[in-house]
């Protein structure tokens, strides 16, 4: 039976690179998919193009492609990504520029765009936004990017081209990792069974390491060797959709029934019902097997039809975020620090009244992870770090946070010390559904 | 006795809900974790914290728990006051849970 191996090149944004270099060198691969977008980078990125066209994707893009694309080139591996983030055109263009830097003459790079409606949001107006139940046009913020999750039809659309490279916008994660699947063993779109098994191959490489011992270990319960060096998965896949999932042997980390069972369960809510554009996949009976070591089978899932919508992530300006901290160590360092936090109330009241949205204080070593208040701190720390951070409509007044807490090193209790301030600029993000018959998935091919 | 003793977890969020996994190193403990960790156990271990309704699914051949936290997260990463936008240090907190 026909098998193919996909390996994970990146499971977030600014993820480490060398993993992915070695897994092109080492890992016997025929794909490599790079998954970097999170929920607000396209919003950002956005914001980048606006001031200069030529930008908006992954900022990390050159120089990970500088190694990538020749390797890849030399080794026979195709790669896809999600990188283009904001303007997969751009970022192609981009990818050729490095590609004929390198000679790598003959080298196709084809991008994925449907996925912004943008030009079209005006439409939407009325849609309920997932976070408020209120229409989208109630949304109190400049609405700055609006990009439909894509599934794997404009993947599928570059490969058939022949395409070596794929660069998309906002496509769900498992898509970039299924798509390679379904074009090498000719699965039809509707085979619901399938496509859940890709998927959930997907999920478990979505996020790198996280399947091969990162984000895992535990001193003395779960230890985890190599973390140093950790590889980055690779996931072997037949025809029929059995896969297991494996690694680089002399990578660090680890592949287990442990290690897949925290993936599985990662940001999945409903096992039995875990919605994508292309399939509901259902992994409630799902089984790991332990075949050799860091080699695990995985079985028991299967999907569903799919919806007829897409979820589309609307980026807005929304608000300004000022946080300020400081910190007092040594004997009596707990009271001292809630003396602190009482005074920041009061000034707070006092030079800014009824100016923030909402403002939290935390004391970091007591209370500023957990603030459940029935919860009982085991130790005095010998050190707390005084927080606080607020939200407000305007720069000038979330300034006055920082201000506040710095102000504590001459006006405060004794000894604090190590403050330091800053504003953020916030672009969140509400989520909306569409119908998917309004995205057209397109794929524009470039040659080197 | 601690979750921490019998269990391993991870979070993850999308928007405002946070996802927290509940996994027992020896599949024999798997319905001690049924029994004892309800719904209303990590609603109430939460209190302050998750504003909105707790859901808990099961994923019985890897002896895991899988419980969603709505409006766990302080607005979503990108508006969250918290130290821990993701409300990834989520998982420890249900670890330190006594049953």
């Amino acid at each position: 039976m026909k098998t193919i191996r996909i390996g994970s090149g990146a499971g977030y944004a600014g993820d480490r690179l060398e993993p992915s270099l070695e897994l092109i060198e080492k890992g016997n691969l025929d794909y490599i998919s790079y998954e970097c977008l999170a929920e607000r980078t396209i919003a950002i990125g956005q914001q980048a193009k606006l001031k200069d066209p030529s930008k908006g994707y992954n900022s990390l893009l050159e120089y990970r492609m500088e190694k990538a694309l020749p390797l890849c080139w030399k080794h026979k591996v195709k790669l896809i990504t999600n990188m283009g983030a904001a303007n997969p055109q751009a970022a192609a263009r981009k990818c050729v520029e490095i590609a004929r830097k390198h000679g790598l003459t003959g080298m196709k790079i084809a991008c994925v765009t449907g996925d912004d409606l943008l030009p079209v949001i005006d439409k939407y107006m009325d849609a309920e936004v997932w976070e408020n139940h209120r229409p989208l046009r109630e949304l109190p913020g400049e609405i700055v990017s609006a990009n439909a999750y894509m599934g794997v039809e404009g993947i599928l659309k570059a490969l058939d081209m022949g395409t070596d490279v794929v660069i998309t916008g906002r496509v769900a994660d498992p898509a970039i990792f299924m798509a390679p699947l379904i074009h090498e063993f000719g699965w039809a779109l509707d085979d619901w069974d399938k496509l859940g098994k890709g998927t959930i191959m997907g999920h478990l490489l979505e996020c790198g390491g996280q399947v091969t011992g990162g984000y895992f270990a535990e001193p003395g319960k779960k230890d985890v060797p190599g973390l140093g060096h950790l590889g980055f998965p690779i996931i072997e896949a037949c025809e029929d959709g059995s896969f297991f999932v494996t690694k680089v042997p002399e990578a660090g980390g680890m592949v287990t029934v442990e290690t897949c069972s925290e993936q599985i369960c990662y940001e999945i809510h409903d096992p039995e019902n875990y919605l994508t554009p292309d399939v509901v996949a259902d992994c409630k009976q799902i089984r790991f097997t332990e075949l050799d070591k860091d080699k695990v089978k995985v079985e028991g899932v299967t999907g569903k039809p799919r919806t007829d919508t897409f979820k589309c992530s609307i980026g807005y300006k929304d608000c300004f975020i000022g946080d300020g901290e400081i910190s007092y160590g040594g004997p009596g360092c707990v009271n001292r620090g809630k003396l602190a936090l009482e005074i920041l109330k009061e000034r707070l009241e006092l030079v800014a009244p009824n100016v923030f949205e909402e403002l939290k204080f935390d004391l970091i070593g007591c209370n500023s992870l957990y603030w459940n208040p029935d919860y009982q701190y085991n130790q005095e720390p010998s050190e707390v770090r005084v927080r606080v951070a607020g939200r407000a409509k305007t720069r000038a007044e979330a300034d006055l946070i920082g201000n506040e807490v710095e102000a504590l090193y001459t006006n405060g209790p004794a000894g604090g010390c190590g403050a330091v301030k800053h504003t953020r600029d916030i672009v969140s993000v509400a989520s909306i559904l569409v119908n998917r018959h309004d995205v057209t998935p397109q794929a524009q091919l470039l040659e080197v | 006795m601690k979750l921490w003793d019998l269990a391993h977890s991870r979070t993850g969020d999308k928007g405002n809900i946070s996802n927290i996994s509940l996994i027992a190193y020896d599949p024999k403990d798997y319905e001690l974790l049924r029994e004892k960790v309800t719904v209303e156990r990590v609603k109430a271990h939460f209190k302050g914290m998750v504003q909105g309704q707790v859901v808990r699914y099961e994923l019985p051949n890897i002896h895991a728990l899988n419980f969603v936290l709505y409006a766990a997260l302080g607005g979503g990463v990108t508006r969250s006051l918290s130290l821990d936008m993701h409300g990834k240090g989520l998982s420890s907190y249900l670890l330190d849970m006594e049953i």
